[in-house]
């Protein structure tokens, strides 16, 4: 039984600045609108591509999103940033409302877009529970019926009766999240809450989310955390600008979706001659490439170089900086090469397994001389993507860090 | 089976209907109205020493700055009723409207972060300020009574409090739907063009020397009395003073006129709040 179904939903959004051209635009869309004209502004609007600057003040954030979940699936959603999972879920948790299009709902939809909205600092932890509770739907009624499970389930009960501005921030995640948990919605909508807490608590949370599902109830679970939807998830949708791109099961959506993401990065660049190769008079690329394109994290990871060197000089260093998607340097490192007869050097170097966190990374490249003159330099040269493996373990969330690596632990 | 439209419990569509009010959902949220009055009450006096006591002493204060102003400097009659209960009146009643007015008119600019988040009907949040100050002002009524009370037996004022008095409640309930239907228009539109809140500033104080307040309105004559007499809080007031004072008319004509302009002014801005609701969070 279908429980939501999506048809041709559009949302329009303005850029820039709101106020200015407000009255004009307003006035020319009720011109238009009186002689049954179409909205002048709707023809004008651009796709959602965040990449091209467009010449128009509108753009659609969602554009022709169609889908259906049935009842008891746990449905992950999936994309970019930007991509438009967060409007999306704001039109089905009606927060706003859509351009055109619409979406049919068969039961009670609760939305855990962010915990613990409306809390008050200065109430106590008891009448937070029930005016959070209240502004989620429950009734008074339904809240006194569940309080004792709620505060058991936050584990904050000795301090139920203290203002929750005295609370440390996780006990006030965990009390807010505990008051969403128990809403009993038939369709429950779960957007990054997994970001929040500690591991016991996330575990508490997918247990949470395990048993509303299991009872039969439908979920949808927005998340960038790929490891969590692939465990947590029966069926997926991914966004691609505005759109949905592709629907299928967990593992075929996530799949797909690095796939994606994969063909975004160039882990590989190569040049057959020195004429066509990028470069300076100096130093020219023939060749770099990251083996194996897609990495795990652990996978060991070789950078292949090779480059064409038309110094006088024998020797030359070649240094490159592992770089993250925050422009953080991970790590640099460096060595010293003698030429080959035809001008040609190569080498590789190679990042153990069990090093590296998972995430994006880009490479820049310097040359420098034996007496470290600048020869070239070339920012951005590749780019690559270690991914995460399967956990075993209850935490989902990506581990804190530069680096991740595999440390001998022992008992004594 | 699926074409049909009745096994859906919900549609979300672009566009809601002019009157579309859903006021068995407002019902269905009753409890959270309660609560937002309760959390108003909590919040605004706690880590203040005096508390509730505020209530009673900001009446008291303007009341006395009226009195030297207005009536010893200015010498402004108070059409024989005792000038501290005639302005003391005043400014309870007017308290009452205002407050419904200006702290409802900011409704979606100043929840923005909650609406932003959850869906739950966001007239509950206006009609909380209308009852949270509703105790408010009859907190503050009490006051007048004592005072009323005191000035009776202490300094031998008359007054003659007549069966107008029972119509108390439905003068109060006209204040507070003008109040609200004001504030919910004002505050969707809003929402759009942030100037208007500068103008609103204006306009409260403009509207607050145009309501017999520190007046009667019989102190006033020809063209400017024709003009103040359709300001609809004028026949409320004047009204509320002749029940208890009995100096004056009871004025028919003008009750109804403020009825019916309150009755419109909630359902104007009961429209437009309605349009604004579920678009607000673009262009907040």
């Amino acid at each position: 039984m279908q429980v939501i179904k999506v048809e041709h939903l559009y949302k329009q959004y303005q850029l820039g600045q709101v106020s200015t051209g407000t009255i004009s635009h307003d006035l020319n869309r009720w011109f238009h609108k009186i002689r049954g004209k179409e909205d002048p502004y709707e023809k004008i609007t651009i796709d959602n591509a965040r990449e091209e600057k467009g010449n128009s003040n509108y753009v659609w954030a969602l554009k022709d999103v169609n889908f259906e979940v049935n009842q008891g699936e746990v449905l992950g959603i999936i994309g970019r940033n930007g991509a438009g999972k967060s409007t999306l879920l704001k039109i089905l948790s009606k927060v706003t409302a859509p351009t055109k299009g619409n979406i049919k709902i068969r039961g009670r939809i609760a939305s855990l877009l962010e915990v613990g909205t409306g809390f008050h600092p200065e109430l106590t932890g008891r009448e937070n529970i029930f005016l959070n509770g209240a502004i989620l739907g429950m009734t008074k009624n339904e809240i006194k019926s569940k309080f004792d499970e709620i505060v058991a389930f936050s584990g904050v009960d000795k301090y139920i009766d203290t203002p929750v501005k005295r609370y440390s921030s996780g006990m006030y995640v965990r009390l807010a999240f505990a008051v969403a948990a128990h809403l009993e919605p038939e369709i429950l909508i779960v957007d990054e809450v997994l970001a929040v807490g500690d591991a016991e608590f996330q575990k508490k949370c997918l247990g949470k989310m395990k048993d509303v599902s299991s009872q039969g109830r439908t979920v949808l679970f927005v998340s960038h955390n790929l490891v969590a939807v692939k465990s947590l998830c029966t069926s997926g949708i991914l966004m691609e600008r505005g759109s949905v791109s592709f629907s299928g099961t967990a593992d075929e959506t996530v799949e797909r979706y690095m796939k994606a993401n994969a063909d975004q990065l160039k882990p590989k660049i190569s040049y057959n001659t020195p004429l066509d190769a990028i470069g300076n008079e100096i130093i020219k690329i023939k060749h770099i490439e990251v083996v194996p394109s897609n990495p795990f994290i652990t996978d060991e990871i070789s950078i292949n170089f090779s480059f064409w060197n038309f110094s006088e000089d024998q020797e030359t260093n070649l240094a490159f900086d592992l770089i993250d998607l925050h422009e953080e340097v991970i790590f640099g490192t460096g060595f010293k090469f003698k030429k080959n007869g035809d001008n040609l050097s190569s080498a590789s170097c190679r990042i153990p397994a069990d090093l590296m966190n998972d995430g994006i990374y880009t490479i820049n490249l310097y040359f420098n001389s034996a007496e470290m003159r600048p020869l070239y330099q070339l920012s951005n040269a590749v780019s690559f993507e270690v991914a995460d493996k399967e956990r075993n373990y209850a935490y989902f969330g990506k581990i804190n860090g530069a680096v991740r690596p595999k440390l001998n632990w022992e008992s004594e | 089976m699926e074409n049909k439209n009745d096994i859906w419990t919900e549609i979300i569509t672009p566009r809601r209907g002019w009157l579309d009010i859903n006021l068995k959902e407002i019902w269905r949220y009753r409890d959270l109205i309660l609560l937002f009055v309760r959390r108003d009450f909590v919040s605004v006096y706690k880590q203040t020493i005096l508390g509730p006591l505020w209530l009673f002493i900001q009446p008291i204060f303007t009341t006395f700055i009226f009195y030297f102003v207005f009536n010893r400097i200015a010498k402004i009659s108070t059409e024989g009723i005792d000038p501290i209960l005639f302005y003391l009146s005043g400014i309870t009643l007017w308290n009452y409207f205002s407050d419904c007015f200006l702290k409802t008119s900011n409704t979606f600019t100043s929840n923005a972060s909650i609406f932003g988040k959850v869906y739950f009907p966001r007239l509950t949040t206006p009609i909380s300020i209308v009852i949270s100050n509703l105790i408010k002002f009859i907190i503050q009524l009490i006051l007048f009574g004592c005072v009323v009370f005191y000035q009776v037996y202490f300094n031998d004022v008359k007054i003659q409090p007549n069966l107008y008095l029972l119509l108390l409640p439905y003068l109060v309930f006209l204040m507070a739907i003008m109040g609200l239907g004001m504030g919910i228009l004002f505050s969707a539109l809003t929402t759009k063009y942030r100037d208007l809140s500068f103008l609103l500033a204006f306009g409260i104080q403009l509207l607050m020397y145009a309501t017999p307040i520190i007046y009667p309105l019989n102190f006033t004559q020809g063209k400017l009395h024709t003009i103040l007499s359709y300001n609809p809080i004028s026949p409320i007031l004047e009204n509320f003073r002749f029940s208890f004072f009995g100096s004056g008319n009871f004025d028919f004509s003008g009750l109804i006129y403020a009825s019916i302009f309150s009755f419109l002014t909630l359902i104007i801005g009961i429209i437009f709040f309605n349009r604004v609701e579920n678009k607000f969070m673009d262009t907040v």
